[in-house]
């Protein structure tokens, strides 16, 4: 790469950056605004900062702005709607609601969906943005779990990250009940009787919140205030400490050559990461427009206006909503009634407590694995899934449980399309909730532990060529060929997995030490974590396998051309003089 | 903090000794063809402007479109979608991916592409700060005297305990207790509808009375009390959310079976006519209103969590996730021939709560 003639450059990407040719009226804004604010301090830290570049860290990204357009297209809704259970005469343009009694929450959405230019737009956008938004946030946090991303010192935006993701999904579902259709009403039929399973305070909690009798006259307009303002606010904060601790924290980095858990190598943030990140806000900002436009969603004027006595076959929530209906629907129908007194655990578990449960072991995560490890290092290299089987078919493990409930929640809808018994698919996944997680679990680690294996293979003694050697004894082998030193470095740059055995168990009178109940426990998880993974080679294992690679050359020294390996895979060797400039002239 | 969590507190990053090789470092930087070939530079530039022209012309077309296409009820189709928001959606789609694609391609193509590299440090702060800070600590808190006198800290936390309920307290009005609200003469509380003795049965829609003789067998009615549809003596018709608070609780579903097919618990034995048995249409499991009604089978289907409820064996639970029968309204025939109700539900209706006796 080196003798390019440096003249031939365009003028504006020299290896200099350029320097403003004389004080500009921008250095003078400049310095009436540091001469108040003081921020030159802080812009000198942030302007040039460093942000490594890959794909995968693009989806939180997705999430944020998504959530950017839905404070843009709501401000906009709330120009129209109208918070109010009042009953009304609808007489605006839609044909086959007019006359009809209704709230004027729905009557305002039908005048949002037909009367305003651009409403319908806005309405199906700002959905649309609601799914981006929580699908984004899913996948994100995928990414996060499964690179090891959550890891000291980045325990706590982990935190933050799920309680944004539960915001989002209350957001999600105080949202689509404000309109007051058929198909939300019936949504708010099933959360007022998941709030009344509660024991004790169920039916309390009920009639505050309706303020009396389901379904009261103010329970839009009390979802109105938590939909555009606290949970909007909350979410706001959350999301300001988000990217402050990714700021602070700087943003991981998966390893490479000159990539180290004390650097991090990327583009800066300006001009290069305010450009893509601008960039990619607007085109989040425009595939959301082109589903708004283009996909319907929610066509609330087919459903109808709210009447407790109506339903329509085949509901179903937003799909993010869906693993918590598929719990609903597959529980089998247990009450308990105790001295004048019913305790639903058809509802209560499904609808409360297993929700919660996953909830707080998700949030829980990085401590758990923290403290089974016993590993207080900062981390800031990334580790590829595979290299924490465990951890990843934990995951592997709640996506099949979320994909099968997720599915249960559709179970109508399974059996009218694919000619089902209903009653089958029940019974089916009150059973596979159980078993088919546990496959996912040990096969997935497995899997991982396998191409762990793969990975040490290659390390060893190189990739296959698909070249098959004859010896002058007549024996065949395959061709390997070594890795590129840059490639063997960063499989390796990882750190070795130790599994914690307790201290003795019990001090020299034969006394039990103190806390070794929670040592044993520990020991056990860690055997079961990391004892089966397999570590990557040492020093000594990679010049054992180098000599006796040496001794396989050997073997082919009869032959009366060398084989590079390279013969049938198309990248036969060039002289130096022939590499082309990349995408040269 | 123990001294053990400040011991390993990010104080030192992970090691990176070589093992088992060493670190090759970054690799050389590549110069892309837009570096190099001035033709290639300006090609790249014409491309980023073009798809930033191409967003003008969709705010245009943006503008044009919001005039030009009307909403309504009889809109401009195309394609079968509504002309005015599929032409506002794809020209304010393109409005912004022109510019967010003209931008990214820039960043990409005719931005330095060198990595530059930042090194970390420790999220923790230095040692001597830490003491600093727990020696500041110290000192606010002996200057602030609070722990020589227990009495003013005390006194203080109790205050500020109590004025927190102040606010709790406050929610209060959100709504009555479940218990306040329970009158049976107008059908209001968790334990009460507005069925009464003589309550007549209508149809659900148009609020007509029904007779015995107006269902064949088989024959599913959505039912609800008329009081929801004229006024009943001196008691006036429901409206607003009185109305949808009563629908929530009083509607009905009618069935009529051939009289031997029926198995009616003790007690029940007379409380259908001619076969003709109403049940709540509200479910047990968590309150939506049931509607599939297989007929061969008596059996009725909850839509949202598939509860199965069998008319024929007093609306007991025969699949899914509810637990309870549907509650049975006993049945009579006024003296002109009408269907009523000889009484409201002898048991609560709808979803599960904690009071609720079931017995």
């Amino acid at each position: 790469m080196t003798g390019i003639d440096t003249g031939k450059f365009a003028d504006s990407n020299g290896p200099q950056p350029a320097t403003p040719k004389k004080p500009s009226k921008g250095a003078a804004a400049l310095t009436w605004a540091d001469d108040r604010l003081g921020l030159a301090s802080l812009a000198k830290k942030q302007l040039r900062k460093v942000f490594p570049d890959h794909w995968s860290f693009m989806l939180g990204e997705v999430a944020l702005w998504s959530f950017v357009v839905l404070l843009l297209t709501g401000v906009f809704l709330t120009l129209w709607f109208n918070p109010s259970m009042a009953e009304v005469d609808y007489h605006g343009s839609y044909d086959q609601w007019r006359g009809v009694h209704m709230s004027a929450a729905f009557a305002s959405t039908l005048e949002i969906s037909f009367d305003v230019r651009g409403g319908l737009l806005m309405r199906q956008m700002h959905h649309w943005a609601a799914m981006v938004f929580i699908g984004g946030m899913f996948v994100h946090m995928i990414r996060v779990f499964c690179t090891g991303a959550f890891r000291k010192p980045r325990e706590l935006n982990w935190v933050i990250g799920a309680l944004i993701l539960l915001l989002g999904i209350l957001a999600g579902f105080s949202g689509y009940s404000l309109p007051d259709d058929l198909l939300s009403g019936t949504g708010m039929r099933i959360a007022d009787g998941l709030v009344k399973a509660t024991p004790v305070l169920g039916s309390y909690m009920s009639f505050f919140m309706f303020g009396g009798e389901y379904p009261g006259a103010i329970i839009i307009s009390r979802l109105y205030m938590v939909h555009i303002l606290l949970i909007p606010a909350l979410i706001l904060a959350l999301i300001g400490a988000h990217m402050l601790l990714l700021v602070y924290h700087k943003h991981t980095q998966w390893p490479g050559p000159g990539r180290t858990e004390k650097n991090v190598v990327g583009y800066p943030m300006m001009p290069v990461y305010m450009a893509k990140m601008g960039g990619f806000f607007f085109t989040v900002f425009g595939v959301i427009a082109l589903m708004g436009g283009t996909l319907g969603m929610n066509p609330v004027w087919m459903y109808g206006p709210y009447d407790p006595a109506k339903v329509t076959a085949g509901s179903q929530p937003d799909w993010y909503m869906g693993f918590a209906e598929g719990l609903l629907r597959i529980m089998p129908g247990w009450e308990t009634h105790i001295f004048g007194h019913t305790i639903s655990w058809n509802i209560l578990v499904p609808g409360q407590l297993v929700a919660m449960a996953i909830f707080i072991t998700f949030v829980a995560w990085p401590f758990l694995e923290a403290w089974v490890s016993g590993d207080k290092r900062e981390h800031h290299l990334l580790q590829r899934p595979r290299n924490a089987p465990t951890r990843t078919a934990f995951l592997a493990a709640m996506m099949t449980l979320y994909g099968l409930l997720w599915a249960a929640g559709g179970n109508d809808i399974l059996a009218t399309q694919l000619h089902l018994s209903l009653n089958s698919i029940t019974y089916f996944m009150r059973v596979a909730v159980f078993v088919l997680p546990v496959i996912a679990f040990i096969v997935t680690r497995r899997w991982c532990i396998s191409l762990q294996r793969h990975d040490n293979e290659m390390i060893l003694h190189g990739y296959e060529t698909g070249i098959i050697m004859r010896s002058a004894e007549g024996g065949y082998s395959e061709k390997h060929l070594p890795l590129s030193e840059d490639k063997v470095y960063a499989l390796t740059a990882r750190s070795r997995d130790e599994v914690y055995a307790p201290d003795a168990e019990t001090d020299a009178n034969g006394v039990k030490a103190p806390g070794t109940r929670a040592q044993r426990l520990r020991a056990r998880l860690s055997r079961a974590m990391y004892a089966d993974n397999v570590q990557k080679p040492t020093r000594e294992e990679l010049e054992e396998a180098h000599h006796h690679s040496d001794h396989e050359a050997e073997l082919q020294s009869g032959l009366d051309h060398p084989a590079s390996g390279h013969e049938f895979d198309g990248h036969h060797q060039h002289d130096a003089g022939d590499m082309p400039l990349r995408g040269g002239h | 903090m123990s001294d053990k969590d400040l011991e390993g507190a990010g104080s030192e990053l992970a090691a990176t000794t070589p093992d088992p090789v060493p670190d090759p470092g970054l690799p050389p930087h590549h110069w892309r063809p837009t570096d190099v070939d001035p033709k290639a530079e300006r090609r790249a530039e014409r491309q980023v402007a073009g798809w930033f022209l191409f967003s003008a012309l969709c705010t245009v077309s943006f503008i044009f479109s919001y005039f030009r296409f009307q909403v309504g009820d009889n809109w401009d189709t195309f394609l079968g979608l509504g002309a005015s928001t599929l032409f506002l959606g794809l020209s304010l789609s393109g409005a912004l991916l022109g510019i967010g694609i003209g931008i990214i391609q820039s960043a990409r193509k005719l931005m330095s592409d060198q990595e530059i590299v930042e090194m970390r440090h420790p999220a923790s702060s230095p040692e001597e700060d830490r003491k600093k800070v727990v020696e500041m600590l110290g000192l606010g808190i002996e200057e602030a005297s609070i722990a020589r006198r227990p009495l003013v800290r005390n006194s203080l936390l109790g205050a500020i305990a109590l004025v927190g309920l102040a606010p709790i307290v406050m929610l209060r009005d959100l709504g009555p207790l479940p218990q306040d609200v329970n009158n049976a003469e107008e059908g209001l509380g968790l334990e009460h509808t507005v069925w009464r003795e003589g309550m007549r049965v209508v149809t659900g829609v148009t609020g007509r009375p029904l007779r015995a003789s107006d269902l064949q067998i088989g024959d599913l009615v959505n039912a609800a009390p008329e009081i929801e549809h004229a006024d009943v003596g001196d008691w006036h018709q429901l409206h607003g959310h009185e109305l949808l608070i009563s629908k929530a609780k009083s509607a009905l579903i009618l069935l009529r079976m051939e009289p031997r097919d029926l198995t009616p618990w003790e007690g029940r034995e007379d409380w259908d006519v001619e076969g003709i048995v109403a049940y709540s249409k509200i479910c047990t499991h968590v309150g939506c209103p049931i509607s599939l009604n297989e007929r061969t089978t008596h059996h009725l289907l909850c839509p949202c969590h598939q509860t199965t409820f069998d008319l024929a064996d007093n609306g007991k639970v025969v699949f899914g996730p509810g637990a309870r029968a549907l509650p049975q309204l006993p049945l009579a025939v006024d003296s002109e021939g009408f269907l009523v109700a000889r009484s409201d539900f002898t048991e609560p209706v709808g979803p599960s709560y904690w009071e609720r006796d079931s017995k």
